[in-house]
């Protein structure tokens, strides 16, 4: 082979072809198919191609090293140029041009060359134009010079009248001639007319030549800025008899210029074309305008754009739906349905480049990302983005992924709010009152469910359950969450973020709910149990047990509308021995629990005070939904409402003290005992359903053992004072008894984990 | 591994299908298209509680060939059914249910997109990338 002599750019040139067909990174031999691909790209006739293969050696060797890939290059740039491929004429042809190549590359280079590939085409209107991948002439490092820009600026001048027909063809697959050189410099152009989409659609044409004319004094006197990847030539459709004929004295140019500006140049050119490395990036100008316009249809700028009305204003564009669609998808980055302001303007900016003739990317790039400011899981895409909620300050609520629990605790505030959307299950009418006596009530609860948590080796998911605990106690209303949540912590590590997530849209729910909604199938539970607890409004009021909650996983922990109070008391749930009297009681009025007014229960309850530590369980129970019901009033009623709560609070106080007085904080050892004695071993939570239901029953029994309750008594101010400190006694008590019930709790689950081991080793057994 | 995705609509049309290796997309058609039944009598048995992850397990339903097809169903009635080669055992039932879900998941992002109409195809690349790529890990 002979030596080869290689210009300056042409050297440059072969080395980025040569990298670009690496593709193994040997840095010594390119594979073939790359190199194949490169010369159908060039578009010789096959026949050609087969020679310079044969010329240069590759089909001796069998593969295309860097000598021979050289001298392949060589010889396409004389093919191209029309000479005879001749192995002499490597050498001898002097001011051969770089070998043109036309064909795909990939999307990334396409942006790169698109940027550089202005030029005439520039100058012409970029609607649908400049098709991506055929169609761009890539310049190579290498070529620019100052007469050629001089020069190329009139041709791009002469360029800017040819029809503009021409770079709207699509896809141009005729091969031109266009130089690269003189894409080159117009690279910078491309940067303007997307910068200046002005208010209209259409008319960029305008923009153009006098863009061309502003980039190319950039260019002139500067090598071409460093290209960022390896590009292939490309030619392109524009006419170019024009620029062939200075071609030749453009080479010239090259050389020289390429020679002496190249050192000096660089570094500021590397500072120029940086700014171009980032083809998407939103000038200042473009960002006011995609404002502006957004402001047009959605006037808060931190509003939401529904999708709709952007349908229809980016259908304005003329671009067909399957690229809008797809714009779409790039841009609307929380998949909400809806574009925020950053959003907007990444899928205009999409738009404009689109219809400039930008290929549109496969992924939102880094400069079009909507800033998500206090997202967790801002850089997450797709599925685990943050899923923010339609107001734009939910941007704090955590996305509906996080499945940190911190993020619960967070977003519980939130909860509140949102409390009426997670509707997985019911609505909870409760609305979370800022009354002081509810915030107490529930800090009540929570300090009490926090004393409890701690302690109870909660198995299913502990901390789901403390997460539960809290919200359930402090809110009442978070039934439904704390329901969600049960369910989730039985099955679904997905759920805790859908509680999360309650502020969020309606597609983190479908997307967890089918979990939610098919838990796996609890324990064997026997039903009269379950249905009796759930029918009860224990289940309301200490859903925070998981155990009760496992029972009641189907039902919702709605609040029951208020019951007028039924002194009758219904039908009830067996009771356990201990409280004799009182169970009788209980038993007659289980479901009476909801009852509000059935403080009448209560004076009964007082009578049976005596009876045991059940009793004040059940006492606290009562207490604990009395003071739920007071909540419930209180929230949703006003005065009359508190009025009885008072009254109720009353009585109940009464009854609290006694019991107060007789019971150690952890009563934990007697009350389970009891229940224990009736437990049959295969059934670990009916008991406490049991236990549980009996304590409603007592409650609902004391409840409707108070037949009037002075209503007019709550007019009094001193009267008002006192049922607020009964209240707070009663606040006290329930909370206990909760601490209590998660104690008994945490015992039955431990009783369950035992039977279950043991189930788990007689299996094996059972399948010999 | 032969694996095949497709997404039916409500009156049972195919959305989207896609399939590893693709020539034989016509027997699946034909395989998802019978399977349709089972999944209609599963919902209907249902009841309430509508979205669900079900398995057919088929066996040998030829004695060429055998393969396993799932079924999952959407609130709004959209069937996806996935076929995958029996000789995959690799392939566990919550692997199965993992893809169900960021199928649906991919499926709901496609639909927030104002510019798909309910019933067109499925054209969006993020949907056939994630498909892609989920092909791509079982086999």
């Amino acid at each position: 082979m002979e030596g080869l002599t290689l210009s300056e750019a042409e050297q440059r040139y072969y080395c980025d072809l040569f990298a670009y067909c690496d593709t193994e990174s040997t840095k010594k031999v390119a594979p073939n198919g790359r190199v194949l691909e490169l010369f159908r790209a060039a578009q010789l006739p096959s026949e050609v191609v087969l020679q310079i293969m044969e010329l240069c050696g590759a089909t001796r060797l069998g593969y295309f090293g860097r000598s021979q890939f050289y001298i392949a290059l060589k010889l396409v740039a004389v093919a191209q140029s029309g000479l005879p491929l001749r192995v002499e004429s490597l050498n001898t042809v002097k001011d051969l041009p770089l070998p043109r190549f036309v064909g795909p590359k990939n999307e990334q280079e396409l942006r790169h060359t698109a940027l550089y590939s202005s030029d005439a085409d520039n100058s012409t209107s970029y609607s649908g134009v400049i098709p991506p991948p055929p169609g761009r002439v890539q310049v190579k490092k290498g070529s620019v010079s100052h007469d050629a820009v001089q020069q190329r600026t009139s041709t791009d001048q002469q360029e800017s009248t040819s029809p503009v027909v021409s770079p709207q063809q699509s896809p141009p697959t005729s091969p031109h001639i266009w130089r690269k050189h003189h894409r080159h410099s117009s690279g910078g152009n491309n940067e303007r007319p997307i910068a200046g989409p002005g208010p209209l659609w259409t008319p960029f044409s305008e923009a153009q030549p006098g863009a061309s004319t502003t980039g190319d004094p950039i260019w002139s006197g500067h090598s071409p800025p460093p290209h960022q990847e390896n590009w292939v030539s490309f030619a392109d459709t524009p006419p170019t008899s024009a620029l062939l004929a200075m071609h030749p004295a453009s080479v010239q140019d090259q050389t020289t210029v390429r020679t002496v500006a190249s050192a000096t140049t660089a570094n500021e050119i590397r500072r120029q074309s940086s700014s171009y490395d980032d083809p998407w990036k939103i000038t200042d100008e473009q960002r006011q305008y995609y404002v502006n316009q957004f402001k047009t249809i959605q006037p808060d700028l931190n509003g939401f754009i529904p999708g709709s009305a952007a349908k229809e204003f980016f259908t304005k564009s003329k671009l067909p739906i399957l690229e809008l669609s797809h714009i779409w998808e790039l841009s609307d980055f929380d998949k909400d349905g809806a574009l925020t302001l950053d959003e907007f303007c990444a899928a205009f900016h999409l738009v404009v480049a689109r219809k400039n003739g930008y290929d549109l990317p496969e992924k939102l790039p880094e400069s079009l990302m909507p800033k998500l400011i206090d997202l967790e899981d801002t850089t997450e895409v797709g599925d685990q983005s943050g899923e923010v909620g339609y107001s734009s300050s939910p941007a704090e609520a955590p996305p509906s992924k996080s499945p940190s629990m911190p993020s619960l605790n967070q977003t519980w505030p939130e909860l509140n709010q949102s409390s009426e959307d997670t509707a997985i299950v019911h609505p909870v009418p409760i609305r979370m009152t800022p009354s002081k006596i509810h915030m107490q009530e529930m800090e009540l609860k929570r300090s009490g469910s926090d004393h409890a948590n701690p302690t109870s080796p909660l198995l299913v998911k502990p901390p789901d359950l403390s997460e539960d605990n809290k919200m359930s106690t402090s809110k009442f209303v978070a039934g439904n969450t704390v329901a969600d949540g049960y369910s989730s912590s039985d099955s679904y590590t997905s759920d805790p973020e859908q509680i999360g997530s309650t502020v969020t849209r309606q597609r983190s729910h479908s997307g967890t709910s089918p979990d939610n909604t098919a838990p796996p199938p609890p324990p064997p539970r026997p039903h009269p149990s379950h249905s009796r607890s759930s029918s009860l409004d224990m289940n309301r009021s200490f859903t925070v047990t998981p155990g009760q909650q496992q029972a009641g996983v189907a039902y919702p922990p709605a609040v029951p509308p208020r019951p007028q109070p039924t002194q009758g008391a219904g039908p009830h749930v067996h009771r356990p021995v201990d409280a004799e009297g009182l169970i009788a009681h209980t038993s007659t009025s289980p479901q009476q629990i909801p009852e509000q007014p059935n403080f009448a229960d209560f004076s009964q309850f007082e009578a049976l005070v005596a009876s045991g530590v059940n009793e004040e369980e059940e006492e606290e129970i009562e207490t604990h939904s009395e003071v739920l019901q007071v909540e419930k009033p209180s929230d949703s009623s006003g005065s009359l409402r508190v009025a009885k709560a008072e009254s109720r609070i009353e009585d109940k106080a009464a009854v609290n003290v006694p019991v107060n007085s007789g019971k150690g904080t952890t009563p934990l050892a007697p009350p389970p005992k009891p229940i224990r004695r009736r437990l049959k071993s295969e059934d670990e939570l009916r008991p406490e359903v049991e236990e549980h239901t009996q304590k409603t029953g007592v409650i609902a029994a004391v409840l409707a053992s108070q037949p009037s309750i002075p209503r007019s008594v709550g007019k009094d101010k001193k009267a008002i004072q006192a049922s607020i400190r009964r209240n707070k006694e009663t606040n006290t008590v329930l909370a206990r008894l909760n601490s209590e019930l998660q104690q008994q709790l945490k015992d039955v689950l431990e009783e369950r984990i035992s039977l279950e081991v043991q189930l788990e080793q007689l299996r094996p057994f059972s399948h010999l | 591994t032969i694996v095949a995705y497709i997404l039916r609509a409500l009156q049972n049309y195919p959305l989207y299908i896609r399939s590893i290796p693709t020539e034989n997309e016509l027997k699946f058609h034909y395989t998802v298209h019978t399977s349709l039944d089972v999944v209609d009598e599963k919902i209907s048995a249902m009841g309430k509680a509508l979205v669900d992850q079900r398995e057919l397990y088929l066996g040998l339903l030829y004695p060429t060939e055998d393969y396993k097809v799932y079924g999952y169903v959407t609130n709004s009635k959209v069937k996806f059914v996935m076929v995958v080669d029996s000789s995959n055992t690799a392939l566990r039932d919550n692997e199965i249910r993992s893809m169900f879900r960021k199928l649906h998941n991919s499926y709901t992002d496609v639909m927030c997109n104002p510019f798909y109409n309910p019933g067109d195809c499925i054209n969006s690349r993020a949907f056939d990338s994630m498909v892609t790529s989920m092909m791509m890990q079982v086999c």
